[in-house]
Order: C-alpha cells, then structure tokens, then sequence
C-alpha cells in the first residue's frame, strides 16, 4: 500500500493543469514578482561564501552517508532522545502518525493544538484527522495561517501563500478574522497575527512540529524558523510532538556546522534566518515537559529502495529549485496537485505515491538542470526526473496490455530500436531518408511532417538529413 | 508502535542491501573540505559583527565595559521600558534604579512575562559572518520563555564571545549539546507576504545588542 496523503488530488494531470494557471494573469505577476525578489537575495548571499560548493559537496555526501547507514542511525536517534526523557513512536504510513498524534493530544485532555508549520504533517493531513476526532490544528505560520483561513492548499514548500498578494490578504483578514479595518501593509497584518495567536501561545497545551535535522548521536531536533511562533510552540506548551520523516537525520552534532549555513542561505536568502531551536529531550524547568518524537516513513523507504531515486531524500525543503525553475515561476505550484511542487516535488511526489498516480509530474519540467545548480545538496534533479519518465513509459507498457503495445509511440520506438540496433539497417534507413525527404526539404530545412509526425514540426523545423552522412565521407575520404 | 518499528527497520535493510546475497555497496564517505575556522582577527570580527546584526534591522551599539550600567540605562530609558524581565544570576549593577526588575526563578507566568516591557540577558556566542548570537540558557540567560515573551530584548555580547563562523560557534557548543539553544538574527521577521520581508511578527519585535569591547 503506496501513501496517496501527499497527493492534493488523486492523479494531478500538470498539463491539464498548467494552462489555467498560465491564463490567471493576477497569478503569474505574484509569482513572478516573489521569484524573482527571492532569487537576487539567495544569489546574493550565496556569492559571498567562498566555500560554498565544498559545503554543498559535504551536505550531500553527509546525507548519502546517513542512508546509507538509515537503520543504525535511526535506533541510536531513539536511544539518545529516550535517554533525554523524550519518547519515540513509529509511523509506517500516515494513518498510523495519524493515530499515534491523535492519540496522545486525547491522552492530554486537548482539544485544540497549535503547530509550527510543517511539511511532513501537511503530507500526511494530520490537521484532518484531528478534526474528525473533534480537535482544531492552529496553524501559526503566517503563510499557513493564511492558507488555513482561506480554505486553500499550499502553493510553495516556504512560503505556502506566495501566490496571494497583500490586497487579497488584507481582505481575508477582515473577512475571517473579524478585524474591521487594517491597511495592506505587510507590518500591520503581522501584527494582525500577532495578536490573533498570542492569547493561543499563552494557553493551548499542546504543540505540533516537525523537524529540520534530527542529530542521531545526541537527540538533539532543530527547527529552522523566522517569526518566532516556533519558539513559541517549541517553549510554552506542556506537551511537544515533532513529526519527522526519516530522512531527516544527520549522524553527529557536528554535522549542523554544514547544513546551519546551506539552508537559510539557500532558503530566505538570508546569512541566518532569525530563530533556530535545538532540544534534545525534556530539559526540567525549561520548555515542555513532555516530548514525543513521531518517525516517519509514509513512502520514504520506497525512495531509499531506488538507486537513482534515492538522492531525492538528501532534499531539507529550501525551495531554491522552486524559485529558479522557469515551469514553476510561471504556474505556480497548484498545477502540480502535490503538497510538494516544483522540480523536487516533481520526483519526490511520484515516489512516494507510485508513478502509476503521478504519471504527468517527471514531464513538468524543461529540463534545462538550474534546480540542479542551486540545490544545496546537490540533487540531480534531471537525472532523477529523465528515470522517473523511464518509471511512467515502462510502467504504462507493464499494465497496458495489448494496447498499450500497439500504440504508435510504442510501435515507433520498437521500429528506432531495430534501426540503431545494426549497422546495415541504420545505414539503410539513412538512405532511405536522404531519397524520401525530397519533396519536405525547403533550403535545407523540413517544416511539415505529415500525420503523427506533424506533431513534432508543428512547433519547430527539422533540419534535412544531409546528402552525404559522416559514415559516407569517411569511407570516401581516402578512396 | 512497535510493530511499525520493525517493518521499517526491515523496509530500510531491504531497500540499501537488497536480498540476502546481494552484493555489498561501498560506505559513502564525507570529506569536509569547507572552512571549519577563520583566521579573522578579533577586531575584524567584532566591526563584521556589528554591522551584519545592524543588517537585520537591530539596534546595536559597542561599549566599553565601564559603560555597561550606563548604556543598559540609557537604552532602557529611551525604550520607556520601566518592568523588565531578568534571568535569577543577572549582575545587580546592570539594572539601572529607576527600573522594577522581575527576576525569574521560574516563578513568573507566561502572563507575567507577557506584562513585561522588556527583557535584558546576556549570551553564549556571537558569530560575526551571519550576525548571530547564540543563547544556551546558561549563566545570565535564563529560560526559553523568558527571553521569548516580552516585545524587546536587550542583550548583552561580550567581544571575546564572537567567533567568526559557523562550524566555530558548532564545536564551541559541541560539549552541552543537550541543553536548549536559541539562535537568535536579528528580530522576529516573516517575509511570507510578497517575499518582502518583515521586522517584528511574535518573537520580540526590537533587538537591542550591546556590544562589550575587550
């Protein structure tokens, strides 16, 4: 049983889902206007390192060290954040961390939660599973918030409401939150936050959170923030639960030395981001004097079972691919029907559900490699996204049946691989072509290919093969 | 639960050695070829941290340690901050007179601390590359709540506390790695309208640094 949480909705089609979002003008101006601001910032101070390529090396060979060694860090995790007086669960899939956080806020008598904004329990829609046990999730991340008022998904892993602009959220404000007048003002709908959950800070008991790093040898969780609700979650209630997927795992404290520089540098574009908490169990007198560490797999051990997929989950959710990818700039992450979009979530998602539910995503992309260049860790987005589209095609040929093996594709790519496979039947098919494209050939060019093929020359030319191929003239050469 | 616990572990073994007799995989290795310390020196530091702190929007000022009651003072008076939070050990001649200081053995509510008009601490590291101070909860620092609560925060940096970069700050910290830390750059800031960033969201809205020269 594949996980299908991650999915906003079951078999996103891109391609069906592109075009409206490209035809939403409003949209394309937010999106671009935020790319393009965060861009120049994360170029700016990614510049100034004169390291950076060592530590983006590093990042990634401490991650590929990790899973390689997964079991074993993932059991010295659990014995050093239970020697801390912290508790460790399990979760197979979603419906078990489901159960297993429900679980324990009924245990405390809550009935409402407030949570630091998380990837890992967006994927797993924790915040609906709580509601059907009579519980409400405060989201306390702006953007989440935002999200959460407005009935919407998240459209970027950093900023979920990246695709709103201040009028819009100005009129949900006082829409949803009973404010009769506030100006559009970035500062002043801060302090609408600010006020809205501070009296929710001060008084509900239990927090939700996930996690950036989990240091093995020491149980020490990181959380990686900016508006200091983290620290508000992560210090004032009496009960703490962290949902962290396995994957987030560094073996030493010494390890944070590397990923405390890639990823705000990478992420907001800035040197730090303004707060970063590490705790390591229960410290008496400080803090939550509960803490419960939920460990996540929901589909990542499918990944860790793909040589090439594998790398997928050295990713820390930066969204600097987001930001440099010219196909997410210009739909927005919707078009991608996943909690993760983008180029990461364009491998990530088809991995963890199955291809067979993601066939369109390895496709949302022009693989032109700048997510490869910015990623911190170095993923090899196009690699990984050229054998995910390898996955779908052959994946479609297994459960197709006849059909699928007499579609033209599959029939013309059948014929291709009998042509290259000899070298008398490629040089024949060479001539055959340097006759038969006489009449197509306009100044050394093919504009018009007739039936199926049109689909290719509809948008570009094709050069003519030449008169004499390079096989022809070395052969001639010293005739 | 605990039969998850053996499934993934089993889903983890299958996935990296696949079946029983497959051929071992080489062990990743981690070369660590960035820079782990700088050979900066301490003026250098101090004038880089200074400014980088300043670049996130907080107040910083550099002192010299005679100057310290005055300074705190002056920057208390300026913020008409009359009821202040305060860690238990925090030095007496810090707090100016004309100041009502609520020391927190633990005591205080969250609804206290919130009534406060201010906190002032000390650190445990500064780091001049990216601006940042470090709090441990140690000496002069007291709890997590205590330095989260109240809308200003007035923090005291020793000069012979900055270090230059990141990895040096790690390793400083690398024996109480199991205390709470708090990373603090600059004030609360949230850049999730517009990306254009924000000063001033739940965390305390102004940072006031002074920094103690040596």
């Amino acid at each position: 049983m594949k996980p299908q949480s991650v999915l906003i909705e079951l078999q996103p089609k891109f391609e069906r889902n592109a075009p409206a979002a490209l035809a939403n003008t409003q949209l394309r101006r937010n999106m671009g206007k935020a790319t393009q601001t965060i861009r120049a910032k994360r170029a700016a101070v990614v510049d100034e390192m004169p390291d950076w390529e060592q530590l983006r090396t590093a990042g990634r060979q401490i991650k590929e060290h990790t899973l390689y060694h997964l079991d074993t860090y993932l059991l010295q995790l659990e014995a050093a954040v239970q020697r801390a007086g912290g508790h460790v669960h399990w979760a197979a899939d979603a419906a078990a961390a489901n159960a297993i956080v429900t679980g324990l806020v009924q245990a405390h008598g809550a009935r409402e939660v407030i949570k630091v904004k998380s990837l890992t329990t967006d994927e797993i829609k924790l915040n609906a599973a709580l509601a059907e046990a009579g519980i409400s999730a405060i989201e306390t991340d702006l953007a989440e918030l935002i999200i959460q008022l407005a009935g919407e998904h998240s459209s970027h892993i950093l900023v979920p409401a990246i695709h709103k602009n201040r009028a819009e959220i100005r009129e949900l404000f006082m829409r949803t939150l009973g404010i009769a007048e506030i100006s559009d003002e970035p500062t002043a709908l801060a302090a609408a936050a600010r006020s809205y959950l501070r009296a929710k800070f001060l008084s509900v008991p239990v927090a939700i959170s996930g996690g950036n790093f989990a240091v093995a040898a020491t149980g020490a969780i990181c959380v990686v923030e900016s508006e200091g609700n983290g620290r508000m979650c992560l210090t004032l209630p009496e009960v703490l639960i962290s949902v962290v997927g396995i994957e987030k795992l560094v073996p030493t404290w010494q390890d944070l030395e590397v990923f405390l520089q890639l990823l705000p540098r990478s992420s907001t574009g800035e040197r730090m981001n303004p707060y970063t908490s590490i705790w390591t169990g229960v410290t008496p007198g400080d803090g939550p004097q509960a803490f419960h560490l939920v460990l996540l797999d929901n589909g990542r051990t499918n990944v860790l079972a793909d040589e090439i997929g594998r790398q997928t989950l050295h990713c820390i959710r930066c969204s600097a691919c987001l930001n440099i990818c010219p196909v997410y700039e210009r739909t927005g992450g919707h078009a991608y029907g996943s909690v993760y979009p983008g180029p990461i979530g364009a491998i990530l998602t088809p991995q963890l559900v199955g291809v067979e539910h993601a066939r369109s995503l390895p496709y949302a992309s022009s693989l032109c490699g700048a997510c490869y260049d910015v990623c911190p860790v170095q993923i090899n987005i196009p690699e990984v996204l050229i054998h995910m589209r390898g996955e779908v095609v052959r994946q479609h040929q297994d459960t197709g049946g006849l059909a699928a093996a007499l579609e033209p594709e599959a029939l013309a790519m059948q014929l291709l691989s009998q042509v290259f496979g000899s070298q008398a039947t490629y040089e024949m098919a060479q001539r055959l072509a340097q006759l038969g494209q006489g009449p197509l050939v306009r100044d050394g060019t093919i504009s018009w290919l007739p039936g199926l093929l049109g689909g290719w020359t509809a948008m570009r030319d094709l050069s003519a093969v030449p008169q004499q191929t390079f096989r022809q003239w070395w052969r001639e050469r010293d005739a | 639960m605990r039969e998850d616990r053996d499934i993934m572990l089993k889903r983890i073994r299958t996935a990296l050695h696949g079946p029983p007799g497959a051929p071992a995989q080489v062990a990743p290795s981690i070369a660590r070829a960035y820079q782990v310390s700088t050979p900066t020196p301490a003026a250098v530091l101090l004038h880089q941290f200074v400014e980088r702190v300043a670049e996130y929007k907080a107040e910083v000022q550099t002192i010299a340690e005679n100057a310290l009651p005055t300074a705190i003072a002056a920057a208390l008076a300026a913020r008409k901050a009359l009821r202040l939070a305060v860690p238990a050990d925090l030095p007496n001649d810090w707090l100016p007179p004309a100041v009502t200081a609520l020391r927190d053995q633990g005591q205080l509510t969250y609804q206290d601390l919130d009534g406060c008009d201010g906190v002032l601490t000390g650190c445990a590291l500064g780091i001049a590359q990216t601006g940042t101070i470090i709090l441990d909860h140690g000496p002069r620092q007291g709890r997590r709540a205590l330095s989260l609560l109240p809308d200003y925060h007035l923090c005291v940096v020793w000069q012979s506390q900055i270090v230059g970069i990141v990895p040096e700050a790690i390793a400083q910290l690398a024996t109480a790695t199991t205390r709470p830390l708090t990373f603090i750059s600059g004030p609360s800031a949230t850049s999730d309208i517009e990306l254009n960033r924000v000063e001033g969201v739940h965390g305390p809205r102004t940072l006031h640094v002074l920094v103690v020269t040596a």
